[in-house]
């Protein structure tokens, strides 16, 4: 068993026009920050993207929206992005914006075979409109559908041949359930390490959800908000 | 005097008990953390999936793989832990989050919130804001008690698109401490040297006054 391909080029391979791309990450932490500048190179355009946000302006997912790679954005929080706003205001760029807890329920049902479920999360909101509702134990709910996608990109810390991989603190977010949900999908580590070397005890997303993995180079990781304290 | 927003992250924070799990939402709710009191144990969920959330890292030590649901650096606790984003949601809608303190543009007298969207402007998103409103227990509303036209935020039926219904429990204001109950905002507290009059002349929502309205303890 060998998922190893050589770079991001290779990674995305099959990757066509029109298609809807899970991409992981919150804000740009944890963002397959290799597959989306591979992306850019690729030149696909037409592009649903399923991801948490979407990126700034000069980084992550904005990269393909200056390049008008991207069709449609289904995201919960869009706010840190001038180009985003633009495209969106003109009616260049179509957007979907779903309650967080909702999309990441969402990508996990599609990983795992089903195909909707009920959540509290939007009743009695425009979210919830067109969408059956229905009451469990007194408590309204609204049915949302699962989500599935061509390809996920994932970002991870650590990785094997298997695919097996590790995540590092909140770089792991949205990332597990997409890796999950993907047709085929890419995992891009930091580190590649050898067959059993990562502890079968503390294997975050196990192997068989992961298609491809490659090893990215010097990764950006761009800090969104740089917040600090004073020494005392 | 109005409260500062210092002061009403002051006032929110004697809502906390020891053993609460709490989620603080962006802005004045997260200001809640520097006043919890001393001796008393409360751990602080981030939705992008930490338990044990610490203070900002020192100059030096950020880590860009580390920070909370406002995209910011910040720190970890002895204790803490890590999850995905669809684990983060099953806590929340599961309701093992005891307290969430977020803000609004509009709350009603029936515990309606919104807090998301102004039609005709940039609409950024909902994140993780209705997911929390639906599920949690324990919702306090901290915000201005007018806007900057002077007009009330608490009101009879919100102007604005929904987050969630009937689901606020208490709302702080600058100007003072209300529970939502059946007969609408139910006053408690005045901010120091903030009249009855002044609370009622700014709230469009039912009010309901008891006889004695004790001035807020900061």
């Amino acid at each position: 068993m060998n998922k190893i391909v050589a770079n991001a080029d290779a990674a995305l391979e099959g990757i066509q026009d029109d298609m809807t791309l899970m991409v992981g990450g919150f804000g740009l932490c944890g963002i397959p920050e290799k597959s989306i500048a591979a992306l850019v190179r690729r030149g696909v355009k037409g592009l649903t993207c399923i991801s948490n946000n979407a990126g700034v302006d000069d980084f992550g997912l904005g990269l393909l929206l200056q390049t008008r790679q991207i069709r449609k954005m289904i995201s919960s929080y869009v706010g840190e992005n001038a180009e985003f706003e633009r495209q969106m205001l003109s009616g260049e760029l179509e957007v979907e914006l779903i309650p967080q807890g909702t999309l990441a329920e969402r990508c996990r049902a599609g990983g795992a075979g089903v195909p909707a479920f009920f959540t509290p999360a939007g009743y009695g909101t425009e979210v919830a409109e067109g969408k059956e509702t229905r009451e469990f134990n007194g408590k309204m709910y609204v049915l949302e559908n699962w989500l599935k996608a061509d390809f996920a990109l994932v970002k991870a810390w650590k990785g094997d041949r298997f695919g097996n991989l590790v995540y590092k603190r909140t770089a792991r977010n949205f990332n597990p359930m997409m890796a999950m949900a993907g047709k085929i999908t890419v995992a891009e580590v930091e580190e590649l390490v050898e067959p059993g070397e990562l502890d079968p005890d503390e294997i975050h997303t196990p192997g068989i959800f992961v298609n491809r993995i490659f090893k990215g180079e010097g990764y950006e990781k761009r800090i969104e908000q740089r917040t600090t304290r004073k020494r005392n | 005097m109005a409260l500062t927003k210092e002061q009403m992250a002051q006032r929110i924070a004697r809502e906390l008990k020891d053993g609460y799990y709490v989620n603080l939402g962006i802005g004045i709710p997260t200001l809640v953390a520097n006043y919890v009191p001393k001796g008393m144990n409360v751990v602080f969920q981030s939705e992008n999936g930490i338990l044990g959330m610490g203070p900002f890292p020192y100059e030096g030590e950020e880590d860009a793989d580390l920070i909370n649901a406002g995209k910011q650096t910040v720190t970890l606790l002895p204790g803490s832990s890590i999850f995905d984003s669809s684990t983060s949601f099953a806590m929340i809608r599961g309701q093992q989050v005891q307290l969430t303190v977020l803000g609004a543009m509009e709350v009603t007298d029936t515990g309606d919130i919104a807090n998301w969207k102004i039609p005709g402007k940039m609409v950024k998103g909902m994140g993780g804001a209705m997911d929390l409103v639906a599920s949690a227990e324990n919702i306090i509303v901290c915000m201005m008690h007018a806007n900057k036209a002077g007009e009330s935020k608490l009101l009879k039926q919100c102007t604005l698109p929904l987050t969630g219904v009937k689901c606020v429990k208490k709302v702080v204001t600058d100007l003072g401490v209300f529970d939502i109950t059946p007969d609408g905002f139910l006053l408690l507290e005045r901010a120091p040297g903030v009249t009855v009059d002044e609370i009622r002349s700014k709230t469009e929502g039912r009010l309901v006054i008891p006889s004695n309205v004790p001035e807020m303890m900061l």
